[in-house]
């Protein structure tokens, strides 16, 4: 178990993190979702101490580790660019945790080839041992990089950014093959992204972060389903803001309240529909399964994307079509209200 | 850099221009630079091998020779491992005052070394601020060896870190986090990691600040006091031969330290061509 208690972080006068709590399971794969500059990566090398945190406690099993070195911490990190040393080979590289132990406590020189041959494996690139990083692809890298961590025979796995600078399939490749060998190794593993598809493929629970707090923890499904703040809204999965009339349950209409649905939540009405808005279509383009439309609600500023069914006509840009809310949506009242706001005019 | 260009790009200039602009550059490189190198070593071997081995060989120069060695063989070590530090310290860390201590490496470029030398004269000299002190110790430091070498090692500095302080900021320090990350001391991670990262920066370095040591006139010249087979470095007995009108000699000597420079230069270069092979990250 890993716990953070009231972390605080300063560069300067620049707050990167501000009273993070967060308790992390043995076994849990977590992704640290933000923005850049939400303090994601800031809190990743505190876990780790590669930077350490003005005031608050970094707890490993009960311990206080605030004062262990990065290598007395038991973690594995990869960086984001791999930080490979460039003038070692592949397998140099992965056996540098190997040949800097102190000589009384070092492996013979064949036992530290065999483990890194065997870290190779793992990794699905044997035979690849005697080339220099720079001959390899950025997923091969990446690869070399997660061998490298885990020579330290890590229980946590912290990776900053870990697929940041490479092409869509290879990511989905690496994703899978970390996912497998988190579960093979029994790790516990902390990564860092900004591409909310990557947590939620990914991870058992994601850590949603802005501007150096945590704005929502839950599962890939409660934080895409369930937005606790309408920064989460926006940032998981894609959100139509709008304006919206927001009605309390005595009946009286609070003023500015806003309406956050998702593309897919948007249904598509007939004329003369009680309650629903009229949309001046501006662009139309395919989506994988769906057609997405884009148009702007009349009489406001709005913008609104939704998806359409590739079966049904699409609208064409330039028509007018009437929209209405298909999902219960999730409502962020503007000014504060003790009751639940109901939806019933979108306007 | 200078590969032919074949196929004409937006950047290409008529054949007209392409000639007159190679040809001036040309011209420049032979009157200025190549002509006074020639005349170095005509004038050394006009009056044949035999004076131009004599002139190389005679007890003066040969001290010398002696003195530039030894005072290279000090300054450079010793500005190497400066150089390697201070850079270090600018690159990886923050801390007030980095600024000025940036400033202060390039100190020895915007000063004139002849008031580089008169800074040691002022300080340790007769009349200079631990002149009593140094006399009653009967320490010399000015017209002495001593006084050379501090001149040289101050003239020389900053070459080290300031070939090393972009390479290392440009690095950053990811490397380094990753060699401590897996259990790496603080030597280790050194000698592993950054020094292997930096090495041909370093050499470079290193090769200019030999260049400088072994050349270095204006300051010298102030602290040596020009003391025939005792304070006199190469450059200082090559100006001594001149005046006495000993052009043999004087060429002679100076076509070694010529010599130097040519294979200072042509080190130089290998050291780039490597150096930018390691760049782009092309290997064996």
């Amino acid at each position: 178990m890993i716990e953070l208690r009231n972390i605080t972080k300063r560069f300067g006068t620049y707050p990167a993190l501000h009273g993070v709590d967060l308790a992390i399971h043995p076994g849990e794969f977590i992704a640290l979702l933000g923005p850049s500059g939400s303090g994601k990566t800031t809190l990743l090398r505190i876990i780790a101490g590669l930077e350490v945190q003005d005031s608050g406690q970094v707890l490993f099993a009960g311990e206080d580790v605030s004062a262990r070195k990065v290598a007395e911490r038991g973690v594995g990190f990869v960086f984001q660019n791999y930080a490979l040393f460039r003038h070692m080979r592949v397998a140099e590289n992965v056996a540098f945790a190997f040949t800097v132990r102190r000589a009384k406590t070092r492996l013979p020189k064949a036992a530290i080839a065999a483990r890194a041959e065997e870290l190779l494996r793992l990794v699905q690139l044997d035979g690849l041992g005697k080339r220099y990083p720079a001959q390899l692809s950025g997923g091969q890298r990446q690869r070399v990089a997660l061998a490298r961590a885990l020579a330290v025979e890590p229980k946590l796995l912290l990776l900053d950014e870990p697929f940041g600078a490479l092409d869509a399939k290879v990511r989905k490749d690496l994703r899978r093959a970390l996912r497998e060998l988190h579960q093979k190794m029994g790790l516990t593993s902390v990564f860092v992204t900004h591409d909310q598809e990557e947590a939620l493929e990914l991870a058992d629970r994601v850590v949603v972060m802005n501007a150096g707090q945590i704005e929502q923890i839950g599962t890939p499904d409660e934080v895409y389903a369930a937005p606790a703040t309408p920064f989460v809204a926006h940032f998981v999965g894609e959100t139509n803001l709008l304006p919206a009339a927001l009605f309390g349950g005595d009946g009286a209409a609070t003023e500015g309240g806003e309406l956050h649905l998702r593309p897919h939540e948007i249904a598509i009405v007939g004329p003369g529909t009680v309650g629903a808005a009229e949309v001046l279509v501006a662009n139309r383009f395919r989506k994988g399964a769906m057609w997405r439309v884009e148009g702007r609600l009349a009489g406001s500023d709005s913008f609104v994307e939704i998806d359409c069914p590739a079966d049904a006509p699409v609208p064409a840009p330039g028509d007018t079509i009437r929209i209405l809310p298909s999902a219960r949506p999730k409502a962020f009242s503007k000014v504060p209200s003790d009751s639940s706001p109901q939806v019933s005019d979108l306007k | 850099m200078s590969a032919p260009v074949s196929a004409p790009t937006a950047t290409t200039e008529g054949p007209l221009a392409r000639f007159v602009l190679i040809s001036l550059a040309l011209i420049f490189l032979l009157l200025f630079l190549f002509l006074p190198l020639l005349a170095v070593f005509a004038q050394a071997l006009r009056a044949g091998w035999g004076s131009y081995a004599a002139a190389v060989s005679s007890p003066d120069a040969l001290s010398a020779i002696k003195l530039t060695l030894l005072v290279a063989a000090i300054a450079v070590p010793l500005n190497t491992v400066f150089g390697v530090a201070a850079s270090w310290v600018i690159a990886k860390f923050h801390f007030p005052g980095k600024a000025a201590l940036t400033t202060l490496i390039d100190l020895p470029f915007s000063v004139s070394p002849v008031v580089s030398g008169l800074i040691f004269v002022l300080l340790f000299g007769a009349e200079g601020v631990f002149g009593p002190w140094l006399r009653a110790h009967d320490l010399k430091i000015i017209f002495a060896v001593p006084g050379i070498v501090l001149a040289t090692v101050f003239i020389t500095f900053p070459f080290v870190a300031r070939e090393l302080i972009p390479l290392m900021e440009e690095q950053g320090n990811q490397d380094e986090e990753a060699a401590l990350s897996l259990g790496a001391s603080g030597w280790q991670c050194f000698r592993h990691v950054t020094l292997p990262n930096i090495r041909w920066g370093l050499l470079y370095g290193v090769l200019l600040c030999n260049a400088r040591a072994m050349g270095e006139f204006g300051a010298v010249s102030v602290v040596s006091g020009h003391i025939r087979g005792e304070t006199n470095t190469m450059p200082l007995h090559v100006e001594i031969l001149y005046n006495e009108y000993d052009f043999v000699g004087a060429f002679a000597v100076a076509s070694l330290l010529a010599g130097l420079a040519l294979v200072t230069l042509v080190v130089k270069t290998l050291l780039e061509w490597r150096f930018d092979l390691h760049g782009t990250g092309a290997r064996s």
